[in-house]
């Protein structure tokens, strides 16, 4: 065989070889995805959005509250957890001191690791215990620490590679470092950003274990942030373990709600920033 | 009280390594004075230093005095910030704001200074642009990103972003090392409209560019500065032999 014809062959094969792994990637999010809508979509109708849970061996009903307290839990952590990680993410990268940068760097590395679980019982110590009662805000405050070094690190990366010339370009024109970063810095790294913590956001939803002994699920609407809440895979959990048919298949139905949720606030965010990443893309 | 920039006894060091030694040098107002010599003998640094952006790399250190009519920019009460705002830079490498259109880089700098008003920034943004030579060139486009201009383009929209602040000096590092001959000539021609106005210095690689657009000329080697004089005296009859071997292309 002839050079050439090696080098073709060799080509070929790869190019099958990379696809064939790309599938294998994307494959256990499509079969999850196709079994959720199987088993889930029967328990879904507008009742399951708008009704709530009913009692066992009454049909219908739905996870109205579950929804909107998950909406709820999920804001309240991004309302401490993204400000927090920003500000935080762009003094990491900004700093001109080595030490503490550097232990910032390392704890938020660590606490990235620390399991779910244990957050929820440090929110039980630190908001359940004096107030002497679950809620939302504990819920809230837990979500919010799994959150924070997700967007602490990512913010850190995104801002470190903005490149040092725009940075040099606005202090010249004479602007203070401040104006340089809330104008020039931060709006250059803005689409990673919005990836970053859509990835938090992700990452939060699911979480059931630190909700358990914090926001401890509700069966009906909340009506004060200092009370307990529904959320979804707290009341994923509690439908999938009982042992009522009704109840699994509204525990499908939650499971596929939660997924779809996760998927529409990401395409939402992308379609928010298409037009960045493009003129990002053009400057390089 | 002296007109210019004066800068006396300039030292300037990034970490342990000294890059300038005990400069001094006397930029006269409304001219173009150019700093030549070979990479890494310290022309940005100085140029960096006069509007205090040398000391915005991490371990950089600068001593010594430099002054702007008789101020001097380095004064314990100085703030680089305004000193910034006086003294305008253009870079070696054209570097818009990737988010922000044509019309808004050019308006950044007093914008984000605090002026409001429509009309006023109307106003600048085009006057700006027509001292950079690019008006003609963008007014139909001002909306669009200015990434997506040339390159020569981008670097004139640069010098508009700069001139939009009406600063008293403009400093250019390599401004046209990046450029074709025919974008580095645009540029050339508006330096030389420029130089009526404001005070200009130019630092550069290429000796037929300094002898074309400047009346002074400083050549630095190893950090030093060796001379300094009307550029066509020191491309005709230089009185230090080193300088002589640089314009004469023995070396460098």
């Amino acid at each position: 065989m002839s050079r050439i014809a090696v080098r073709r062959a060799t080509n070929a094969a790869m190019n099958i070889l990379a696809a064939l792994a790309a599938l294998v990637v994307i494959l256990p999010l499509v079969l999850i995805l196709g079994f959720l809508i199987f088993r889930g979509s029967t328990a879904l109708n507008v009742a399951f959005f708008v009704h709530l849970p009913t009692p066992v061996g009454e049909p219908g009903g739905g996870m109205a509250n579950a929804i909107t307290g998950s909406l709820t839990l999920i804001g309240l952590a991004a309302a401490g957890g993204v400000p927090l990680g920003i500000l935080g993410g762009v003094y990491l990268a900004q700093s001109r001191d080595r030490r503490l940068p550097w232990l910032c760097r390392f704890l938020a590395d660590v606490l990235n690791g620390v399991p779910s679980i244990v957050i929820g019982i440090f929110a039980y110590t630190l908001i359940v215990l004096p107030m002497r009662r679950f809620s939302a805000l504990a819920g809230g405050v837990a979500l919010g620490v799994i959150m924070l070094p997700i967007i602490l690190r990512t913010t850190e990366e995104l801002v470190r590679m903005v490149p040092a010339s725009l940075q040099e370009a606005a202090l010249a024109l004479g602007l203070p470092q401040w104006k340089v970063v809330l104008h020039v810095v931060l709006p250059t790294a803005r689409a990673g950003i919005i990836t970053g913590v859509m990835v938090a956001v992700a990452r939060i939803a699911g979480e059931t274990a630190p909700l358990l002994f914090t926001a401890f699920g509700n069966r009906f609407w909340h009506r004060r942030l200092d009370e307990p809440i529904a959320a979804l895979p707290l009341q994923i959990f509690s439908y999938a373990i009982s042992p009522f048919d009704d109840w699994h298949r509204q525990a499908w139905a939650g499971a596929l709600v939660l997924i779809s949720l996760v998927l529409v606030m990401s395409l939402l965010a992308r379609l928010a920033t298409k037009g960045l990443y493009n003129r990002r893309g053009t400057y390089g | 009280m002296a007109d210019g920039i004066r800068i006396t006894r300039l030292n300037a060091w990034f970490g342990p390594r000294q890059v300038l030694r005990d400069i001094d040098l006397a930029v006269v107002p409304r001219s173009v004075t150019a700093i030549i010599g070979p990479s890494g003998c310290g022309k940005s640094t100085c140029v960096r230093c006069i509007n205090r952006m040398h000391e915005v790399v991490p371990g950089a250190r600068v001593a010594g005095r430099v002054e702007l009519n008789g101020e001097d920019l380095y004064a314990p009460g100085a703030d680089p910030v305004e000193v910034r705002r006086r003294i305008g830079m253009v870079f070696q490498k054209p570097n818009p704001f990737p988010t922000m259109s044509i019309f808004d880089n050019v308006a950044a700098g007093l914008r984000l200074a605090g002026v409001r008003n429509r009309a006023a920034l109307h106003e600048a943004v085009e006057r700006a642009l027509h001292h950079a030579a690019l008006w003609d060139e963008v007014k139909d486009e001002l909306g669009k990103s200015g990434a997506g201009l040339s390159g020569g383009q981008q670097q004139r929209l640069c010098i508009a972003r700069a001139l939009a602040v009406e600063p008293e000096v403009l400093l250019m590092d390599e401004p046209c090392s990046a450029l074709d001959p025919i974008a580095t000539a645009k540029i050339e021609e508006l330096i030389m409209e420029l130089r009526k106005e404001l005070t200009i210095v130019i630092v550069t690689h290429n000796m037929q560019q300094a002898a074309r657009v400047s009346e002074w000329t400083a050549y630095f080697l190893l950090g030093e500065l060796i001379e300094f004089g009307p550029t066509r005296g020191l491309f005709t009859s230089p009185r230090d032999s080193r300088t002589e071997d640089y314009v004469t292309g023995r070396f460098g």
